[in-house]
């Protein structure tokens, strides 16, 4: 029961994800022409949730889902007509319905739905379309009326309201193979205009042969359409606007979206899979474990060569080693692919927050994605959510202003939010800006005074103070509210983030908004790291945070404010001595490595004994009891069944670059 | 041994319909998951009975038995429909096109069972 609640779950949560994109591509378009496939496309979600639902037990969620299906069911028949009123209306009630899959998820119930109902069919009653008043419906022949659907007919009727031509192809295919070349017909046929129906037949055609009949609506004249595809075309009602020169440009520009929903059709059963990604971290942490014998194996092969110098078998297993090394790297390639998601996953999921939010608190908001195919780790994806919504919510607290102030300043009334995403090498960058007041930093300087963050008599950089917000305990009413933050601070934000390896810079201007870009590895898994030895431990550093090495004679470092720096290439580089933060004897000696970490204004050296050269390492977590440690990562074994901690740069940096001192230390 | 083909894009609703018929023992049962489906599995098999959806996304349930009807390798197979209460007006034109009989969704188990056993002479 357990296992089948949770797939209940995963295919309610997928369903309400797909109805969100639709409403919200149903809001962008209903005024400048909607797909008619797109309501169609929300009306089975409602459907199959109906069903789904009903098949768990979930009564709630059932009866929810069918109310909405019978109210979709109407404005796909044209019975009610789309307006802003609809879109909002629905918007209102796929959150109801996440609500209650909230619950189900949560073990409760779910709740009743009854007084929902009620308000469905009220609005229903209060909305009416245009639908029935028609035309030149006797011009089709009475054998294709019917074995027309009731959507179907009303399809046909729009389209020929609309005054575009209504045709039928009359195609005849070999039995063995018609699938295919239906699929084709049809995907030719819906880049020209809209497929009404599709009507097999046995009629007139040759032995071992199916005939069909597609009948579809569009601008385009007949002779072009003959032209185009092929097939003979009877003409049912001819198009009236199509003589008119912009009907061309009209038949393009529709022919694109058409283009891109053509596959939604006859490959509805679909050829993807949907797996636990517990299930692909078990194939990953194998393809870890495969990745340490292959180094063993690779390491075996050069004792071999030591030993007993070049010979056949020496040779077979370095060219066996070799092949194994290119296997696995793909392998490790596909699998991280495979876990791979669209950012735009959870940025639907923001945008339910936002709208959801703005409206509670009566704030008026557009919001706008950009990079929604940004692809990125499923694990960091969700683990990214619950920074991005708290940074979300504070955006519409307390970065854009109520209505009236932005009038005041001259601003738009309605405020933005904008999301943004992209790759960036080995990273991915999520925007978040709005247009709102900005940070108030003469409110969050003096509290970083009271807290004892910065010091009274001091001069911050702008930088500086902005970082305070970060710092545990931070969280005011006054800069973050109780409702915006609900008990999680930024310092929760910053840590989530330093945990995947990633960090977050905020920019802010007064009255022009707040700029957090947040900055994350594309995937986790299996890196490769410098093995560097500090005293008589030795650590890995991961490569992807750093960008070179050097030699630093000791003679070359220079103090400033307690802080040793040293000059690289005329820049003032801030040097971290490892072994003092970790608080080992140092070792005594006049030069020491260094190791670039960090990008930009977070650039430090890391000072070590020894570099040991490159590693595939897999990061396992050091588990709770050790999760409050300060500067580790994780923990990596590497080559014969050694372990050793993998340094966290994130942390490191931030006790030298941000001045956090009170809290610096484990 | 009677075979039925159950054509609906539902799979709740198929598996549903399967355990009906499951029942009845000495039956058995194809699936197609769209109208497009049915057309394929057609030639491959003989069938007693076929039990259909009319709203599908392909090629619906009208258009489906309008085949069957006008095809005489089919021409007496019997159709039963099984639909929402909201395609009253489907359900008329299914039955005009040569249903053989409709059941409305959603269906109780022991009338789509009586139903399925009647038109098989069980």
């Amino acid at each position: 029961m357990k296992a089948s609640k949770k797939e209940f779950i995963a295919e309610a949560e997928e369903l309400l994800e797909e109805s969100q994109r639709l409403i919200l591509e149903i809001q962008d378009t209903f005024l400048t022409g909607l797909n008619p496939d797109t309501i169609n496309a929300l009306f089975r979600s409602m459907h199959t949730l109906k069903g789904v639902s009903g098949l768990f037990g979930v009564h709630g969620i059932t009866t929810l889902s069918h109310a909405l299906e019978t109210l979709m069911d109407e404005v796909r028949l044209g019975k009610i007509d789309l307006n802003q009123d609809v879109v909002q209306f629905l918007f209102r009630n796929l959150d109801i319905l996440r609500e209650m899959t909230d619950e189900v998820s949560k073990g409760n119930k779910e709740g009743d739905a009854e007084h929902y109902v009620k308000d469905i069919e009220a609005f229903r009653a209060s909305q009416k379309g245009q639908a029935g008043t028609d035309s030149q419906i006797s011009a089709i022949d009475e054998s294709i009326m019917k074995v027309l659907s009731e959507y179907e007919e009303h399809r046909l009727k729009s389209n020929i309201r609309e005054g575009r031509g209504i045709y039928l192809v009359k195609a005849a295919f070999s039995l063995d193979t018609f699938d295919t070349s239906l699929e084709a017909l049809t995907s030719a046929v819906k880049a020209k205009g809209e497929l009404i129906s599709t009507l097999p037949t046995s009629d007139n055609v040759p032995e071992g042969s199916i005939g069909f009949n597609l009948m579809f609506g569009t601008t385009a004249q007949a002779e072009e359409m003959k032209k185009d595809l092929e097939f003979d075309i009877d003409t049912l009602v001819s198009p009236r606007i199509a003589a008119r020169a912009p009907a061309q440009a009209h038949v393009e520009a529709e022919a694109e979206p058409q283009q891109q929903k053509q596959d939604t059709h006859l490959k509805s059963t679909s050829t993807t899979v949907r797996v636990d990604i517990e299930k692909l971290d078990r194939i990953l942490n194998t393809v870890g474990e495969l990745t340490l014998a292959k180094g063993a194996i690779k390491r075996i092969g050069t004792e071999l060569l030591e030993h007993y110098g070049q010979n056949h078998l020496v040779y077979d297993i370095h060219k066996i080693s070799q092949a194994l090394e290119r296997r696995l790297a793909e392998l490790q390639d596909q699998v991280l692919e495979i876990r791979m998601v669209p950012i735009g996953q959870i940025f639907t999921r923001l945008a339910q927050v936002v709208r959801r939010y703005s409206r509670e608190i009566g704030k008026n908001i557009d919001l706008v994605m950009y990079g929604e195919d940004t692809e990125l780790d499923k694990y960091l994806a969700e683990e990214i959510v619950d920074p991005l919504m708290h940074l979300v919510r504070n955006s519409i607290d307390h970065g854009i202003e109520p209505a009236e102030d932005r009038k005041r300043k001259g601003k738009k009334e309605t405020g933005t939010v904008i999301l943004k995403a992209y790759q960036q090498g080995n990273h991915v960058i999520v925007e978040l800006r709005d247009d709102g007041a900005g940070i108030d930093l003469v409110k969050v300087r003096k509290k970083a005074v009271e807290k004892g963050l910065l010091e009274a008599g001091s001069e911050p950089s702008e930088k500086e103070i902005i970082d305070c917000i970060f710092a545990p305990g931070f969280s005011t009413k006054d800069v973050v509210s109780e409702v915006s933050g609900r008990g999680v601070g930024m310092d929760v934000v910053k840590e989530k983030l330093s945990a995947m390896g990633g960090y977050a810079v905020v920019e802010t201007k007064k009255d022009i908004g707040t700029v957090f870009m947040l900055t994350l590895p594309i995937t986790l898994a299996i890196i490769k790291a410098l093995i560097v030895r500090v005293g008589s431990e030795r650590f890995a550093v991961p490569l992807t945070s750093m960008s070179e090495t050097l030699i630093v004679e000791h003679k070359d470092l220079q103090t400033i404010e307690w802080k040793e720096v040293y000059y690289l290439r005329g820049e003032m580089l801030p040097m971290i001595r490892v072994s003092s933060f970790f608080n080992f004897e140092p070792t005594k000696s006049e030069r020491s490595f260094a190791v670039v970490v960090g990008i930009g204004e977070r650039k430090v050296g890391l000072l070590v004994d020894e570099m040991f050269g490159q590693s595939e390492i897999v990061i396992k977590s050091l588990g709770d009891y050790l999760k409050k440690l300060r500067g580790f990562a994780g923990a990596a074994e590497i080559g014969k069944h050694e372990v050793i901690l993998v340094l966290d740069t994130e942390s490191l940096i931030d006790d030298t670059v941000v001045k956090q001192r009170g809290i610096s230390n484990v | 041994m009677k075979t039925i083909l159950i054509v609906d894009d539902s799979a709740t609703t198929r598996a549903l319909i399967r355990a009906v018929i499951d029942e009845l023992g000495d039956v058995e049962t194809v699936e197609a998951a769209s109208g497009f489906e049915a057309l394929k599995m057609l030639p491959q098999q003989d069938y007693d009975l076929i039990i259909t959806d009319i709203n599908m996304p392909d090629i619906n349930g009208l258009e489906l038995i309008n085949f069957i009807r006008n095809n005489a390798r089919y021409v007496h197979l019997p159709i039963i429909i099984v639909s929402t209460e909201r395609s009253e007006e489907d359900k008329k034109r299914g039955m005009a096109l040569g249903a053989t009989s409709y059941v409305t969704k959603p269906f109780k188990l022991p009338e789509l069972q009586e139903i399925i056993k009647r038109t098989l002479g069980l």
